[in-house]
């Protein structure tokens, strides 16, 4: 209830509990071995793939799951968990490319408007409507066409558009944290702009930011497999999840494996960047 | 005036709060009793649990916490009573106002029809009676044009407006009991006067009794017969108004005296009781007023004083009691 | 009367901002690779051929004046001619668009069949079994990419067990419901984990509002408390969810046509941009952007409705 006293007692909690409650959160604790188990998947395919992935075996075609081949083998005879874990590298490396680059313009362009509004701010929040009024995957999918597919441009056209919602957040949070008095006082102080940006506003104003960039991974691997199974992403024989899925849809009803195994781990992967993006929400957000 | 018989008489009522695995013992052992058309006053400071009494008396706190105790309207406990049969004597015959006019009216309803709802759910009047019922009641609690403004949404009415709906809405089906959770705090001083003299006057109209929750010992003096001070969670003295703030024997009563400007030349600094409440989640063996206490013994910090009667209704909880001539003068 | 000059308010906002669009999707479209004269004529065409073309769509004018052209074309609702469907662009959308608006309405239909009861079984038993597995399912669900939800379902209850067609879209409004059941519930399982979680802490949020308290303290019945003052007050923030979502919708209802092959504007879309048919993705570009504006305005005029605070400002 609103009892003074209970919303009193919260605040005076020291910060360490707060890491000990997200740490005793199971989907936390979940998240975090997910990813951190796929990253090493990421980084050393080979310690765990049992085939090299692009052996083509005419003798072994479309093999069901078995001892041999746990998910069985595709229409090259090719291992389909050593494609699976293959895949692993280049859709890690999508939750990161497709946003790290957003995420640095969108900071920047968001705390300079953010800051000096004016003209600049007003040229900004018109583009952002604008920008807003497309279906992003129409825009992505307008600028893949332009560029050519391929993961590259896939990159390219996903930070083209992306970077706009971390300007916008940002925006909005130097805004906010312009209200407070301690950039007022920095002001008052006579320190420079860059410092009271980069000193002041920044780490405060960021904190939002980087929760939406957990979430922003795991939508950046759904989008980029679903470019890839749309044949506008990643570009076969590379072993990508959407891909994998799509080489597998002609022999969907006689050799389903093959599309159901990578999708079980875009799933898992989704999975563990959103369930630690919440448990790092809890752990960042500032209580009211 | 005062009945011989109460009508509410709670008895050990004690609420829990759980948050993040903790315990928070927000009412502890609290009895009283009201009897009809009587005005007990509750004081207290911020999160000394008068607000939680008040919501545990209407069941309100069980959905949140663990309720224990006894709460007797006209003899039946309700506190066990299930919800389906509770909701017939909230609104009837114990209605309850908040502290908050802004919040506590719904902002998506009109106003008529936050008032009618009351009536249809307690009364058997059809809808042309509950519409000119829900007139009567505006206009009763003062306000112009009421067939008008039933239109209209909260929004468009200002905080004192908001408060008179409020009630308005609380007595509509004539309850014998109103739980008042500082109904004026939110307002503005000029209006806190013309609020609470309402609730009195239809109180005193309606022969219907009143549990006042405040945190202003002026208007208790004014207003209320019999007073319970509480403090973390327990009531730490009650009586009579008359006696308990004529002569205060719980330090802690006196200190809140003090803290009332009372014939106190221009510019002296006014009087607050030194030191914060302790936090419910880590209340002190002792007496949980010790570390704010002058009268402070050893004992007070390894075992807490119970409530006991020193002369007939007068209670106290206190290894050291404030002496009655000597607390008259502070 | 203020609600008709809020309208016009908000049109009148939409100006600049369509303004802004139409530069982005020209910008987009001329840095399309290949040229479009060869795109339309063919590889065969002659040189003179070719410059006839270009002349006709004054290609040869200068950006400006391209630009000028193509914003007073659009106005007057011509979009040009699609090269791979050999007829207006407006014409082609429109005989693709009810398609796409019978699925993606389809689809706010199920998401919110699916979300709404769960979300208040969640709400109303917070942190107890049913809320954790509710929201277990909705948190995997959330995951999982709407072509592979279609693929699945396409396989198991289409392909395999033949409850459902494999593709088309039916010519009766029960063939349609029929046809377009499976290419809905992907686009309405992804929705609807969306609308779950939001709805589930927007109930309870309002659970604890001091309105409900008041309420309760009242003495109504409890079906009265959830249906009349939960239920109204969380139902704003999901309509505002829904309409800010309609992007997202649109993205999912892109995929599911392709999967399921049903033939929308958001397959021809696809189909466009494989065959670079440069003024069918300009057109349907625009009419991605005009369809999401719209929804965003329909949005703040049921929000506007539906809270009287928000009526007169």
């Amino acid at each position: 209830m609103s009892d003074i006293s209970l919303s009193e007692s919260e605040a005076t909690k020291p910060q360490k509990t707060r890491l000990q409650i997200a740490l005793r959160k199971p989907g936390f604790l979940i998240g975090v071995a997910i990813i951190g188990f796929s990253s090493l998947l990421a980084i050393a395919p080979g310690l765990f793939a049992p085939y090299d992935p692009n052996f083509i075996d005419y003798n072994a075609v479309r093999q069901p799951p078995s001892w041999a081949h746990p998910f069985g083998t595709d229409m090259l005879g090719r291992d389909s968990l050593s494609r699976v874990i293959s895949a692993y590298t280049v859709n890690m490396q999508m939750a990161l490319l497709a946003t790290i680059f957003a995420l640095i313009i969108g900071v920047t362009v968001g705390a300079l408007v953010g800051y000096y509004r004016g003209v600049a701010d007003m040229i900004f929040g018109r583009f952002v409507d604008a920008i807003i009024t497309f279906p992003f995957l129409v825009l992505v999918i307008a600028v893949v066409a332009v560029l050519g597919p391929g993961l590259i441009n896939m990159y390219i056209a996903i930070t083209m558009v992306g970077w706009v919602y971390y300007a916008r957040l940002m925006r909005a949070e130097v805004i906010a944290q312009m209200g407070n008095d301690y950039s007022a006082a920095g002001v008052v102080m006579g320190y420079s702009d860059r410092r009271i940006i980069f000193r002041h506003l920044l780490p405060n104003a960021i904190t939002p930011v980087i929760v939406y960039w957990m979430t922003d991974m795991a939508l950046a691997i759904l989008l980029g497999s679903s470019l890839g199974y749309l044949g506008l992403g990643a570009q076969p024989p590379q072993a990508e999840w959407g891909v994998l899925i799509a080489e597998g849809r002609n022999f969907i009803t006689t050799a389903w494996w093959l599309s159901l195994m990578p999708g079980v781990a875009i799933v898992l992967t989704g999975l563990g960047f959103s369930l630690m993006g919440d448990g790092l929400a809890d752990l960042l957000r500032p209580r009211g | 005036m005062i009945d011989q018989k109460p009508i509410l008489e709670v008895s050990n009522l004690c609420t829990t709060f759980r948050r993040g695995g903790v315990d928070l013992p927000a009412v502890r052992d609290v009895s009283f009793s009201v009897g009809q058309g009587e005005v007990l006053g509750l004081v207290g400071e911020s999160g000394s649990g008068k607000s939680v009494t008040l919501r545990s008396i209407l069941g309100l706190s069980r959905r949140y916490g663990d309720v224990t105790g006894e709460v007797r309207w006209l003899g039946q406990d309700i506190a066990s009573m299930p919800e389906r049969k509770l909701r017939h004597i909230r609104g009837r015959e114990i209605a309850m106002i908040f502290q908050e006019p802004m919040t506590s009216l719904n902002p998506l309803l009109t106003v008529g029809m936050q008032l009618t709802e009351t009536l249809k759910a307690h009364t058997d009047l059809n809808r042309a009676a509950r519409r000119d019922r829900a007139i009567e009641m505006l206009d009763h609690v003062g306000i112009p044009s009421a067939a008008s403004r039933l239109g209209e949404f909260p929004h468009q009415f200002s905080g004192g407006m908001r408060q008179r709906v409020m009630i308005a809405i609380a007595l509509a089906a004539s309850p014998k009991l109103l739980l008042a959770d500082e109904p004026t705090t939110a307002l503005d001083v000029t209006i806190q006067a013309q609020i609470l003299d309402l609730i009195l006057s239809l109180a005193d109209e309606m022969q219907m009794g009143v549990i006042l929750v405040t945190h202003d010992l002026g208007v208790v003096a004014q207003t209320c017969e019999n007073v319970a001070v509480m403090y973390a969670g327990r009531v730490v003295e009650q009586g009579a108004v008359r006696q308990v703030l004529g002569a205060p024997r719980h330090p802690y009563t006196v200190g809140l005296m003090r803290s009332v400007p009372q014939n106190v030349p221009p510019r002296t600094q006014l009087y607050s009781v030194p030191g914060t409440p302790p936090s419910l989640e880590a209340l002190p063996v002792g007496c949980a007023f010790a570390s704010r206490c002058q009268n402070r013994t050893e004992r007070c910090l390894t075992a807490r004083p119970t409530l006991d009667a020193i002369t007939d209704d007068r209670r106290v909880a206190c290894f050291n009691p404030v002496a009655a001539e000597k607390a008259g003068a502070a | 009367m203020a609600t008709l000059q809020y309208i016009l308010k908000r049109l009148f906002l939409m100006i600049p901002t369509f303004f802004l669009v139409m530069i982005i999707i020209f910008v987009l479209v001329r840095f399309l690779p290949g040229d479009p004269a060869i795109a339309i004529a063919g590889d065969r065409a002659s040189d003179a051929d070719l410059e006839a073309i270009r002349e006709r769509l004054g290609l040869n004018e200068p950006m400006l004046v391209q630009f000028w052209l193509f914003v007073t074309n659009t106005i007057q609702g011509d979009l040009g001619s699609s090269i791979l469907m050999r007829a207006p662009v407006t014409e082609v959308i429109f005989n693709r668009l009810p398609t796409t608006a019978f699925l993606t309405l389809y689809a706010v239909g199920l998401s919110l069949l699916i979300a709404g009861p769960l979300a208040f079984v969640a709400a109303l038993n917070r942190g107890r079994w049913p809320d954790v597995l509710i929201r277990t399912v909705f948190q995997v669900g959330l995951s999982m990419p709407v072509f592979y939800i279609g693929l699945i379902l396409l396989t198991f209850l289409a392909a395999q067990l033949r409850w459902f067609p494999v593709g088309g879209y039916g010519d009766t409004f029960g063939a349609r419901l029929y046809h377009l059941f499976l290419p809905s519930v992907a686009v309405a399982l992804y929705t609807s984990a969306i609308i779950m979680r939001n709805l589930r802490s927007a109930i309870i949020e309002v659970l604890d509002a001091e309105y409900v308290q008041f309420a309760r303290a009242k003495g109504l019945p409890n079906r009265l408390i959830l249906g009349r003052h939960v239920l109204r007050n969380a139902l704003i923030s999901t309509v505002t969810l829904l309409g800010l979502s309609i992007g997202n919708l649109m993205s999912g209802t892109l995929v599911t046509e392709t999967v399921f092959a049903v033939p929308g504007v958001g397959r021809l879309m696809l189909e466009a941009i494989f065959a670079r048919d440069y003024p069918l993705i300009q057109g349907l570009t625009l009419t991605f952007a005009v369809l999401v504006s719209v929804v965003f305005l329909l949005t703040d005029l049921f929000q506007s409705t539906l809270d009287p605070r928000m009526r007169l400002t």
